[in-house]
C-alpha cells in the first residue's frame, strides 16, 4: 500500500489567554441586578418575564432593565459602566 | 464575559439550548471556561408573556435543574477555575503535514476531521502544493489574512501555503492561485456561522477572466466551467479550514444550511456584452486591472423574465419588497436584461438604475420596523440616533419609508444572452481586492 503524505490544511489558532472572573455575591438580598437587554429576537420580552419573577420570588433584590446601546454584536462601554456603577450584578439574555 | 471579567461585576448569560457548544466553545476560547450560563428552550422569538414566564419558571433543558436556581448560583456560588487551564487552553501550533496513509484512509481522514465540504478532494501533496505556490511571487510563509466564523470569536491566520492547500483540495489548477490568494486576502468568511444560513457570492472582473477561461456567459453560475467551479470551492474550503472549523451545531449554526455554499456562487462579470461600466471599475480600480469582489449573507433570490414594456416597475418593485427589509438587493443581469432596463427605464450607467431601485423599494414603517431582522439589528441603532435609520424611526405608521440605502444596492452583468432571465440577489457586497497583486 502506498503512503501518501499530505499536508494540513487548518489555519492557526489564537494564543488563549486565561481571564479571571468577578468575585460573585454572598447574596443577592437588597442587592441591584441589572437585566442586560441585547435586544435580539424578543429578548426584551424575555427579561421582562425575568423581571416579574424576581418581583414574585425574590423582592428584596432590586432589578433594573436596561437596553444595550447598539446591536448585540458591538462592545457597550457605556452601558458596563452604567452597570458597574450602580449594579451589583448582572444577567445578560436570552441571545445566542 | 467582558462585563464579569473587565468590569468586575458578577454576570450570568442566558442563551436557548441549541447554542449550547457553540457557548461552551466561545467561553473556552474567551479563557473563560466556567463562566456562568444556564439554558432556556429554544425558540424565545414569538413566544408570549406566559410562554417566556414558564420557560423561566422552569427547567434547563441541558442540566434539567430550575433555571432560576442556576442563575442565583452563577451569582452567589463561587467558581472553581482550578484545573481549567491546563486542560483547556493548551494549544500547539497546527502541524504542517498530517500522519502519511494510504490515499483512501487520507481521504476518510479529511472527512473525520470537518476538513472538507463531504465531496471528495484532491489530496494536497506536497508536490500538488508547490505547483500551486509556483504561481505567486509571495513566500509561502506570508501571511495573508486572518478569518473567524462569528464576531465574537477570536480570528485565526493562515499563510500563502495554507491557501494552496486549501486550492489543491478544490481541485482548482495552479493559474487560479492568484484569484484564490486574493479572495483569502480580503478576509471575509465564505463559511459565517449566522443562523440565517448565508453563502458566499464572488464576482471576477478584469483581463484575469479569460486567461484563466472563467465563463461570464451562459452557465456562469452553474456547475460548468472548472475555474468558476474550483475557485469558489477552494474560497469555501479555505474559509471553514483557515478559520479552525465550520462544524454545525459548534462553528457553524445556519439552520437550514445553504446550498450556495458549495461554490459560493463564483463568476465572472460579463463585460464585454455589458452596456454599462465593469464592477470593479465602479469601485475604483482601471478597467485593465483584475479584481475579485467578495459579498456576503446570500440567501434569496428573486427572478422574472424580461423587463416589460407595460409594468416593468410594478415588477420590479413587487421584486424588491419581496426580500426581507434587512437584505441588501443585488441586480443579476443577462446582458438583454441589461439592454432592456436602458430601453425601459433610460438607465445609461448602473447608478441610474440603482437611484430608482431605491426610490421604488419602498414600505408602510410599522411593517418595516416590525421584520424581526429590524428589531434586532437596526432598531437598536436607530434609537441610539444614528442616521438614517433614527429618521426612519420618527415616520408614522403608515408613511412609506426606503426599505434599502442606495450603498446597498448592485447591479452586475452575468449570463449568456439565451433569454432575458435575471436575478435580484440578496447579498451584501463587502470589498474589491486587487488579484495582480497576489500574482
Amino acid at each position: 500500500m502506498e503512503k501518501l503524505s499530505v499536508l494540513n490544511p487548518v489555519g492557526y489558532p489564537p494564543k488563549i489567554t486565561p481571564k479571571a472572573l468577578a468575585p460573585r455575591l454572598d447574596s443577592l438580598d437588597g442587592k441591584t441586578v441589572y437585566l442586560v437587554d441585547p435586544r435580539f429576537d424578543d429578548s426584551g420580552l424575555f427579561l421582562r418575564q425575568l423581571q416579574r419573577w424576581f418581583a414574585d420570588n425574590m423582592p428584596t433584590v432590586k432589578t433594573k432593565f436596561i437596553e444595550m446601546n447598539n446591536v448585540y454584536t458591538k462592545d457597550d462601554p457605556k452601558t458596563w459602566e452604567i452597570i458597574k456603577g450602580d449594579g451589583d450584578a448582572a444577567i445578560v439574555g436570552v441571545g445566542h | 464575559m467582558t462585563l464579569d471579567n473587565k468590569y468586575g461585576v458578577p454576570t450570568v448569560a442566558l442563551h436557548t439550548h441549541v447554542f449550547e457548544k457553540v457557548v461552551e466553545s466561545v467561553n473556552r476560547v474567551h479563557g473563560m471556561p466556567r463562566a456562568p450560563r444556564a439554558f432556556v428552550p429554544q425558540p424565545v422569538m414569538g413566544k408570549t408573556a406566559e410562554q417566556l414566564r414558564a420557560y423561566i419558571d422552569g427547567k434547563d433543558p441541558l442540566s434539567g435543574r430550575p433555571v432560576m436556581q442556576e442563575v442565583i448560583e452563577g451569582l452567589t456560588q463561587p467558581i472553581d477555575d482550578s484545573g481549567a487551564v491546563n486542560e483547556t487552553f493548551v494549544h500547539s501550533a497546527t502541524p504542517r503535514v498530517v500522519d502519511a496513509d494510504s490515499e483512501e484512509n487520507l481521504q476518510q481522514l479529511f472527512l473525520d476531521k470537518n476538513w472538507t465540504d463531504k465531496l471528495p478532494i484532491v489530496l494536497p501533496t506536497e508536490k500538488r502544493v508547490q505547483e500551486m505556490l509556483a504561481h505567486t511571487s509571495h513566500k509561502p510563509d506570508e501571511v495573508v489574512g486572518h478569518m473567524r466564523s462569528t464576531h465574537f470569536r477570536d480570528y485565526w491566520e493562515y499563510t500563502v501555503e495554507k491557501v494552496a492547500v486549501n486550492a489543491v483540495m478544490a481541485g482548482a489548477r495552479p493559474e487560479y492561485f492568484p484569484v484564490i490568494l486574493a479572495l483569502a486576502s480580503t478576509g471575509v468568511t465564505a463559511r459565517g456561522s449566522t443562523s440565517s444560513s448565508a453563502a458566499a457570492m464572488v464576482v471576477v472582473n478584469g483581463p484575469i477572466r479569460n486567461e484563466i477561461k472563467m465563463n461570464s456567459g451562459t452557465g456562469a453560475m452553474g456547475p460548468f466551467n472548472h475555474a468558476n467551479a474550483t475557485i469558489g470551492r477552494a474560497y469555501g474550503l479555505l474559509s471553514q479550514n483557515g478559520q479552525g472549523s465550520s462544524v454545525p451545531g459548534v462553528t457553524y449554526m445556519g439552520s437550514q444550511g445553504n446550498n450556495y455554499a458549495y461554490n459560493n456562487v463564483t463568476f465572472a462579470e460579463n463585460e464585454e456584452r455589458s452596456p454599462w461600466t465593469p464592477f470593479h471599475v465602479e469601485h475604483g480600480f482601471k478597467a485593465t486591472d483584475s479584481t475579485v469582489s467578495v459579498f456576503t449573507g446570500c440567501r434569496s433570490t428573486a427572478f422574472t423574465l424580461g423587463v416589460r414594456e407595460k409594468y416593468w416597475r410594478e415588477h420590479v418593485r413587487s421584486m424588491l419588497r419581496g426580500l426581507d427589509a434587512h437584505s441588501q438587493p443585488t441586480f443579476l443581469l443577462d446582458p438583454i436584461t441589461a439592454r432592456q432596463f436602458i430601453d425601459r427605464g433610460g438607465f445609461d450607467t448602473k447608478e441610474k438604475l440603482i437611484a430608482w431601485a431605491y426610490e421604488n423599494s419602498l414600505m408602510a414603517a410599522k411593517e418595516y420596523w416590525d421584520y424581526q431582522l429590524i428589531q434586532n439589528y437596526i432598531l437598536p441603532r436607530a434609537t441610539f440616533g444614528e442616521e438614517p435609520y433614527a429618521s426612519k424611526l420618527k415616520a408614522a405608521p403608515d408613511e412609506m419609508v426606503h426599505m434599502f440605502k442606495p450603498e446597498e444596492i448592485h447591479v452586475v452583468v452575468v449570463g449568456g444572452e439565451t433569454n432575458g432571465y435575471w436575478r435580484i440577489m440578496d447579498c451584501n457586497y463587502q470589498k474589491t481586492v486587487s488579484i495582480d497583486a497576489w500574482r
